[in-house]
C-alpha cells in the first residue's frame, strides 16, 4: 500500500490536516520546571501525561504527569526501576498501550500534533516515519516464523510499496548499515539461527528502516550478553548521530546511559524525581533517589562502596499521599509524607541546551546536593 | 526426515495391528449368527453347518484370528457373502464418495471457521465471539442425524434450493457435507480465537504493529503462520473425524459411500465388508496423522527432523 507522504524529506514535509487538531503550543514560560534551549522544536513532546489501567486509566495509575521533550539530534534517557513507568511511556509514543492501559490525562504530541483520539490508521501512518522502537527482548520481538530480511523488507514493502527486488535490496544495504556480516545470506535466515546480538541489531535495523524522526530504545541492551552491549550502544549511538535523529533510550543502567544519553530524566513511582543535562545530574544529585541509584552503580575506583537503597518502590494503587520516594529516603521528613514534591528548577542551575535546567521534585534537594559536594551528612 | 517416517511408519503398523484386533472381537462378540442371516430363517440344521464351514465360522476363534491376519497380510480381507467378490474391492469402490463428501465437509469447516475465529480474536467479547461460543457448544450438543434431517427439510423440502440425496448434481455434497462440518465449525473458530489471542499478544506482533502493518494483516500474515502449526493438526483430526463421522450422515442422506456400505454390513454380519471398511478407515487416519506430521516441518522453520 503506497503511502503518499513518505518521501525522504518527511520530517521537513507540512502536514496537511493537523491545523483542526493542533493544539496551542504551551508557552515555555508557564511550562513551570522547563525552558527549551533548543531551536529546534522537539519531534515529540509530552505534556503531564498520566498512564494507567482501568476506567479511563485513572483506576491504577501508573505514570503520572510526565513531561519530557525528545529533540532532534539529542538522545535523553529514561531511568528507573522496573515498574516505574518508563516503559509505558515510551509505548505511549508509539500509541501501543497494552491492552487496559491508556494515557488518561496529558498530551502526547509527535511532530507538533497532539495525538488524543488519534484512530488506529493516523498512529499507525506515524509508526516507523515519526516514531520508531527496538524493543528489549529481540528473540522475542522477532516473528519466528518468518526470515530476518522478510521482516525487515516487509516494512518497505507496506509502507513505501518498494518492489520485492528494491525493497531486498534496501534491507540488504540496512543490515550492512547497522553490522550484520554476510548480509545477503543473513537476509533469508529465521530468527532462530541469529545470535543475540545480531538479533538486536536486526530489530534496530527495522526500527530504522523509514528513517524515524524519534527512536525509542526500550531496554535495548538489557537482553544481551555483556559483551554485545557495548557494540549495541556504539551502533545506536552511531546511528542516531549520523541522522540527527531523536532518541529516547529507556533504562534501569546508569552505566548504559552514560555512555549514550546527554539527558537525562529519572522516573520514580511514575512520576519524573530528577532532570537535567546528563553531567550535571551525574554529578550533582539533587534527589536523594538519584544519589541512591549513583551509590547503587560499581565503582572500580571505589571498590567495596556499594550502597543498596532499601526497600521496594510502592506498587501502583499503593503509593503514599506525600513523596513517593519518602518511605526509603534517609532525608525525609514530615512533610514528604503529606505533601508531594513539585518538579521544580534547581536555583544554581544553568538551563541546558534540550531538557533545560537541572530540576528535581524535592523538599530536601539543598540537603541532597550539600551531601554530593561533601559538605553535610545527613542526619 | 526418512529416520522420522520410517518411525512413524512402525509406529502406524502398531496402530493399524490393535485397530484390526479390536474390530475382530467387537465384530463376533455382538449377538446374531451370521449363517443364520446368509441362508435365511427357514434353513436346515445341515445347510447352516455347511456354510459355517464354508466361511470358517465353525473355527475356534484364535484360528479365525490367525487366518484372518494372514489374509491382511496377504491383501485379502475374504469375501463379501452379499455382495459377492473381495470385501476391500467392494470397500474401495465406495471410498472416493466417502473421501469427496469428508472433503467437502473440510473446506466448508476451513473456508468458514477460521475467519469467523479471526473475527472474534479481533473482537473479544464482544457479540459476534459470545454468539460463536454459545454456537460452538450447541453445534456440538446437536445429534448429526439429527441435524442432517432437519436441514433436509428446511433447503430440500420447504426451500427446495439443494437436492436431498444423490442426484449426479455436484450440488448433492452440499448438505451432507454441512451437517457434518456444522458441529465444527464453532470449534475450529474457538480454536481459531484462543491461538490467535494467545500470538497476537506476543511481542512480535507489537513489533509488526511498531512497523505500521496494518491489523488484518498481523493476524493473517504474521500471526497466522504461527498458529498454524496447531490449526494444522486439528484439520487432520477434522478429517479424521469426518471419514468416520460419515457413516450415519450417509445413511442419513443415501450417500453412496463406506458409511453406507459398513451400516449395511453391520446389520447382516457381513464381517469381511465391515473389517474392510474399519480398516479402510484406520489407515485413513494414520495416513493422515503421518501427513500432518510432515507439514510441520515445512510451517515451521525452527523444526528439524530430528525434533521429531
Amino acid at each position: 500500500m503506497p503511502v503518499p507522504d513518505m518521501g525522504g524529506e518527511q520530517r521537513a514535509m507540512p502536514v496537511p490536516d493537523m491545523s483542526g487538531e493542533q493544539r496551542a503550543m504551551p508557552s515555555t514560560a508557564g511550562d513551570g520546571a522547563r525552558t527549551t534551549g533548543a531551536e529546534r522544536s522537539p519531534a515529540a513532546r509530552l505534556r503531564g501525561v498520566h498512564i494507567g489501567f482501568g476506567g479511563r486509566g485513572d483506576e491504577l495509575p501508573v505514570v503520572r504527569g510526565v513531561d519530557l521533550d525528545l529533540v532532534p539530534g539529542r538522545v535523553t534517557a529514561l531511568v528507573g526501576e522496573s515498574g516505574s513507568g518508563k516503559s509505558l511511556t515510551a509505548l505511549a509514543l508509539m500509541g501501543l498501550l497494552p491492552a487496559g492501559a491508556r494515557v488518561g490525562a496529558g498530551s502526547v504530541e509527535i511532530d507538533g500534533r497532539d495525538t488524543a483520539g488519534f484512530t488506529d490508521a493516523q498512529w499507525r501512518r506515524l509508526r516507523g516515519t515519526k516514531v520508531a522502537m527496538v524493543f528489549q527482548d529481540p528473540m522475542a520481538a522477532l516473528n519466528p516464523s518468518f526470515t530476518v530480511g522478510w521482516q525487515i523488507a516487509e516494512t518497505l514493502r507496506r509502507r513505501r510499496g518498494t518492489g520485492r527486488r528494491a525493497a531486498r535490496e534496501q534491507t540488504v544495504e540496512l543490515m550492512r548499515t547497522v553490522g550484520i556480516p554476510d548480509a545477503e545470506h543473513k537476509y533469508r535466515e529465521y530468527p532462530h539461527e541469529f545470535s543475540g546480538g545480531m538479533r538486536q541489531r536486526a530489530v534496530i535495523a527495522m526500527a530504522l528502516t523509514l528513517d524515524p524522526a524519534v527512536l525509542l530504545a526500550d531496554e535495548p541492551t538489557t537482553a544481551l550478553d555483556v559483551t554485545v552491549q557495548a557494540q549495541i550502544l556504539r551502533l545506536l549511538a552511531a546511528r542516531q548521530a549520523d541522522t540527527g535523529m531523536a532518541m529516547l533510550l529507556v533504562s534501569h543502567d546508569l552505566g548504559v546511559v552514560a555512555r549514550v544519553a546527554q539527558d537525562v530524566a529519572v522516573m520514580y513511582a511514575g512520576r519524573i524525581v530528577e532532570t537535567g543535562a546528563l553531567d550535571d545530574v551525574y554529578t550533582s544529585p539533587a534527589h536523594p533517589y538519584t544519589r541512591g541509584l549513583l551509590d547503587a552503580v560499581p565503582d572500580p575506583a571505589r571498590p567495596g562502596r556499594l550502597v543498596p537503597i532499601d526497600g521496594q518502590p510502592p506498587a501502583p494503587g499503593h503509593r503514599p499521599a506525600g513523596c513517593a520516594f519518602a518511605p526509603r529516603c534517609p532525608y525525609a521528613t514530615e512533610t514528604c509524607r503529606t505533601d508531594d514534591p513539585p518538579l521544580v528548577p534547581l536555583a544554581a542551575s544553568r538551563p541546558g541546551p534540550a531538557t533545560g535546567q537541572h530540576s528535581v521534585a524535592c523538599h530536601h534537594s539543598d540537603r541532597v546536593l550539600a551531601r554530593a559536594t561533601g559538605t553535610e551528612v545527613p542526619s | 526426515m526418512g529416520a522420522f517416517l520410517a518411525k512413524r511408519l512402525a509406529q502406524a503398523v502398531v496402530v493399524a495391528f490393535g485397530a484390526l484386533t479390536l474390530v475382530f472381537v467387537i465384530v463376533r462378540a455382538v449377538p446374531g449368527d451370521p449363517a443364520k442371516l446368509i441362508v435365511g430363517p427357514d434353513a436346515s440344521a445341515g445347510q447352516l453347518e455347511s456354510v459355517r464351514s464354508d466361511f470358517g465360522l465353525d473355527d475356534p476363534l484364535w484360528r479365525q484370528y490367525v487366518d484372518h491376519l494372514g489374509g491382511i497380510v496377504r491383501g485379502d480381507l475374504g469375501d463379501s457373502w452379499r455382495l459377492g467378490g473381495s470385501a476391500l474391492t467392494n470397500t474401495l469402490e465406495r471410498f472416493p464418495a466417502t473421501l469427496t463428501l469428508a472433503l467437502a465437509a473440510l473446506v466448508l469447516t476451513v473456508a468458514i471457521g477460521i475467519p469467523l475465529g479471526m473475527l472474534c480474536a479481533r473482537r473479544p467479547g464482544k457479540v459476534l465471539d459470545l454468539v460463536v461460543s454459545t454456537g460452538s457448544l450447541a453445534g456440538q450438543a446437536i445429534p448429526s442425524f439429527w441435524l442432517g434431517i432437519v436441514l433436509i427439510l428446511l433447503f430440500a423440502r420447504h426451500l427446495d434450493w439443494l437436492p436431498a440425496t444423490v442426484d449426479g448434481s455436484p450440488a448433492a455434497v452440499l448438505l451432507p457435507a454441512l451437517t457434518l462440518s456444522l458441529p465444527f465449525i464453532g470449534w475450529l473458530a474457538r480454536l481459531v480465537r484462543s491461538s490467535a489471542l494467545e500470538e497476537g499478544a506476543k511481542d512480535y506482533a507489537r513489533t509488526a504493529r511498531a512497523k505500521g502493518v496494518p491489523e488484518g494483516t498481523i493476524q493473517y500474515v504474521h500471526v497466522g503462520r504461527n498458529i498454524a502449526i496447531p490449526v494444522v493438526t486439528v484439520l487432520g483430526l477434522l478429517m479424521g473425524n469426518f471419514i468416520a463421522n460419515a457413516v450415519i450422515i450417509e445413511v442419513v442422506f443415501s450417500w453412496p459411500g463406506i458409511g453406507s456400505l459398513m451400516v449395511d454390513a453391520i446389520t447382516n454380519r457381513d464381517y469381511a465388508v465391515v473389517e474392510a471398511a474399519i480398516l479402510t478407515i484406520t489407515l485413513s487416519y494414520i495416513v493422515l496423522n503421518l501427513f500432518v506430521d510432515v507439514v510441520y516441518f515445512v510451517i515451521d522453520p525452527r523444526l528439524t527432523p530430528e525434533d521429531a
